[in-house]
């Protein structure tokens, strides 16, 4: 006969053994921690594959700044001028960046310092994406804890950790803003939703310090003080009217304003640009609300204050248009501007700022984007918005209205996937919760049913109508049990999907370039740095290094050296110069040289490695972004029957142009591929046209080992005699 | 005519109505009202004033007209609060986080005043 033997280990268990509600809790602060683990730890992939280092080219003029601030102090990084970057102008750093990313960086960095871990800055920089990804995780929890309830919000975590649209701007390295923005925007939707659900004033001057932070770290920023006012709107209309919502949307506008104004680079703007109006909009017409309600509440005949009504809302709407009107005529009230006027309108950028259509990322999103950065998550979305309208309150309208507005964005430019991330993660998460637990209500249910049909007789009618139901379906908790099966399977497939997207994606770091080799070994390309480490120990301090925008920031943070134009991208006509100089023929170049005092010239040129990102695939944005301020240089002038060539039947002013020039210099004699003739570009397929190149006024000063940057020494003029 | 008439009596009718309402609320309240006036007054005379002198500094302009405009819109929000309505939030509570919100608002002036 078996006993339970009263061993100590036993004993020591039975002290364990927790009731259901400590179960619980234990459950989800465990899931909470391995997720929040899970989010830093899948970023990390190129820190493995590679070494510590920075992405990209924003985020090296982010750590240029943090590295001034953490060398001089806030003082001097607030008021700094910086004269090594758009040569002969200069540019106002202090007034004209975000400086949440940087103060966070070095608030961690001294944190770290002040418990004696002595880390270089670096490694603090390379790795503040993925600390803010893991605490967006636990923000998505209490948001989604907020919306629908507990198992809404883990799954929200779980999903939001590994969703490759998040992935791609936060990986370890990529050192720029969004990194810490997507975490201060959720954080700033939690907090105000948070208000209007309690209708604290706490709570409010929580989310306007949100929105501080948010307004410190992104341009973005502008989406919030938009979805904001159109979600208080959208609540006034269904007549969701509450003093919650007064107080709330109240305090963090008013409180809002006032910190973002602190910002030097935001300065007036809340007040004066058209992007910002409807916040301001929006609160007068609260106050328009508040003021009926009041009256509503006083008066007790209701014929009366129907006149009252009228009289009050046709004043208000005729004050409120004339003073818009007014506004925007006299121009006191700036217009859109154009980066946020392309998205209502995405044709205007390619007519009229070529600048901006001509960053990639600013292009309209495929759908195979759409499947890679969301994979099931597109499918869970729609299923998700149905369940959020089965259950309406001010908080799933507003995670509803994130959604949409934010998804027409997604669908609008490839960047914005980034900010439609979050409220796809809660709003799929919504799904998968309701329907797991629906389903496992179902397998529960069964066994409860049984159970009091058979000990009681006469139970309950809902009992009785349970195992009714039971009977007439007797393959539902097979059918429960299946799609469990059928859900843990989809989401498996996810969480695959996600790492090998990230894996092969989104971790490399782009400065440093890998291809296999002819024997399947890893070849590594570290041209980039390798020129960059040049400049910096063979060229004079003082030496301006003309280049495409595109490589500004790279040149002044490991170069450090000054260039003529960098990725800030403020001054449109002085880039166009540059464009001019690099379209022209080498004379007319060397006198727009001259005037900007340039002594070297960077370009870039993957003909021998066949590196498709180079200088030449680029050069048309160049003819057209130069083409835009000094109409002599024509794109037609560049094109063979509208279309682009190197090859012998060019144009011959592309085959004479400075850059065709700088790139294929000595090239004609270089054999890249077996079986083809010298001469032949890798990128582009076709054996270049113009062989025999001969520089006059620049002589070649450095090629990097595999030939993708090139480095040319502007030379001095003639002696005359 | 008799239209005019009638919507002269309504006018009337409820300017009376709303006065006799109005005479019946708590003190307390009438105190916050008092408050509210007075912050919009402070704000009219400093708009006034940048009309006839222009708005040079124009940060000071703004943080003083946003602080009447905050401490104003505060007391309302302090006023809903502690208004019998609101039943489960005791009005200690109510008058500690307006006494929070109008530090900030004030810290944050301070700074912007220039």
């Amino acid at each position: 006969m078996a006993t339970v033997t009263n061993t100590p280990v036993s004993d020591l268990l039975k002290s364990f053994k927790l009731k259901t509600k400590q179960q619980e809790l234990l459950i989800r602060v465990s899931i909470l921690c391995l997720v929040y683990i899970l989010a830093f730890i899948i970023r990390l992939f190129s820190v493995l594959r590679y070494e510590s280092m920075i992405h990209e080219f924003d985020p090296y003029f982010n750590y240029r700044t943090t590295l001034y601030l953490t060398q001089n102090g806030f003082y001097d990084f607030w008021n700094w001028f910086d004269y090594e970057s758009w040569y002969p102008l200069g540019r106002i750093i202090g007034g004209t960046l975000y400086p949440g990313l940087m103060v966070t960086a070095v608030l961690i960095y001294r944190i770290l310092h002040f418990l004696r871990f002595a880390v270089h800055i670096r490694e603090v920089c390379v790795l503040t994406a993925p600390f803010f990804a893991s605490n967006t995780t636990l923000v998505a929890y209490f948001f989604g804890k907020e919306i629908w309830d507990t198992g809404a919000g883990l799954v929200a975590a779980i999903l939001i950790a590994i969703c490759p649209g998040y992935i791609s701007r936060s990986v370890a390295g990529s050192y720029d803003n969004e990194g810490v923005a997507i975490f201060a925007l959720l954080f700033t939707f939690y907090l105000f939703v948070k208000a209007v659900n309690t209708g604290s004033l706490a709570w409010s001057l929580a989310s306007a310090f949100g929105y501080f932070y948010m307004v410190s770290a992104w341009g973005g920023y502008v989406f919030i003080i938009n979805l904001i006012p159109l979600y208080v709107l959208v609540l006034l209309i269904t007549g969701r009217y509450s003093m919650r919502l007064y107080i709330a949307y109240n305090c963090m506008y008013v409180l809002g304003m006032l910190l973002a104004m602190q910002i030097r680079f935001v300065g007036f703007q809340h007040v004066q640009s058209g992007e910002h109006m409807a916040a301001m909009g929006v609160f007068f017409l609260m106050q328009v609300f508040y003021f009926l309600d009041w009256v509503k509440h006083m008066l007790s005949d209701t014929k009366l204050f129907q006149a009252f009504l009228r009289i009050t809302v046709t004043c208000a709407v005729a004050v409120g248009t004339i003073a818009l009107g007014l506004g925007m005529l006299s121009g006191y009230i700036s217009p859109w501007t154009g980066r946020f006027y392309s998205l209502l309108d995405p044709t205007y950028a390619k007519d009229h700022i070529p600048i901006i259509a001509s960053v990639s990322e600013h292009q309209p999103t495929a759908w195979s984007s759409f499947m890679f950065d969301y994979h099931i998550l597109l499918f869970l979305f729609p299923a998700g918005l149905y369940f959020c309208f089965k259950r309406l309150s001010d908080a799933t309208i507003f995670i509803v209205m994130y959604g949409l507005t934010s998804m027409y964005f997604a669908g609008v430019m490839v960047r914005l996937i980034l900010v439609a991330t979050p409220a796809v993660c809660l709003i799929s998460a919504i799904a998968v919760s309701a329907t797991v637990k629906n389903l496992t209500v179902l397998l529960r249910s069964k066994n409860k049913g049984v159970l009091t049909g058979s000990t009681k007789g006469s139970s309950s009618s809902k009992a009785s109508s349970k195992a009714l139901l039971d009977q007439s379906q007797p393959f539902q908790k097979n059918g429960a049990i299946a799609l469990l099966f059928g859900a843990f399977y989809l989401l498996s497939k996810y969480a695959t999907h996600c790492t090998w997207v990230t894996s092969e994606a989104y971790s490399s770091p782009s400065i440093v370039l890998a291809a296999r080799g002819a024997h399947g070994n890893r070849v590594i390309f570290d041209d980039y740095r390798e020129a960059y480490f040049w400049l910096r120990q063979n060229t004079p301090a003082d030496a301006k290094v003309m280049s495409w925008w595109d490589y500004g920031y790279q040149i002044t943070a490991m170069g450090n050296r000054t260039v003529i134009v960098d990725n800030n991208t403020w001054n449109n006509t002085h880039i166009a110069t540059v464009g001019r100089a690099m379209s022209s023929y080498e004379d007319e170049a060397i006198e727009i040289m001259r005037s900007l005092d340039v002594d070297y010239v960077l370009v870039v040129f993957g003909g021998v490695t066949g590196y498709s990102s180079d200088d030449i695939n680029k050069f048309l944005w160049m003819v057209r972004i130069g083409g835009g301020v000094f109409p002599v240089i024509k794109e037609p002038d560049y094109l063979v029957n509208g279309e682009y060539r190197v090859d012998k039947g060019a144009a011959p002013k592309m085959l004479n142009c400075l850059m065709y020039k700088l790139c294929y210099y000595r090239f004609g004699e270089m054999l890249t591929e077996y079986g083809k003739p010298p001469g032949y570009d890798r990128a582009r397929g076709v054996e270049i046209g113009n062989k025999d190149i001969k520089l006059e006024h620049l002589e070649e000063a450095f090629t990097t080992s595999n030939w993708i940057v090139r480095i040319y020494k502007v030379k001095p003029p003639n002696n005359r005699w | 005519m008799a239209r005019e008439k009638s919507s002269k009596d309504n006018a009337q009718a409820l300017f009376h109505s709303l006065r006799s309402a109005y005479a019946a609320t708590p003190v307390n309240l009438k105190i916050i009202d008092l408050y509210v006036g007075f912050a919009v007054f402070t704000a009219l005379i400093q708009v006034v004033y940048m009309a006839t002198v222009g708005s040079f500094p124009f940060n000071s302009f703004l943080s003083g007209v946003l602080s009447c405009v905050g401490t104003a819109v505060l007391a309302v929000c302090l006023r809903i609060q502690v208004n019998k309505e609101f039943k489960d939030l005791p009005p200690e509570r109510a008058f500690a986080d307006f006494v929070l919100c109008n530090l900030v608002l004030h810290l944050v002036i301070m700074n912007f005043l220039g």
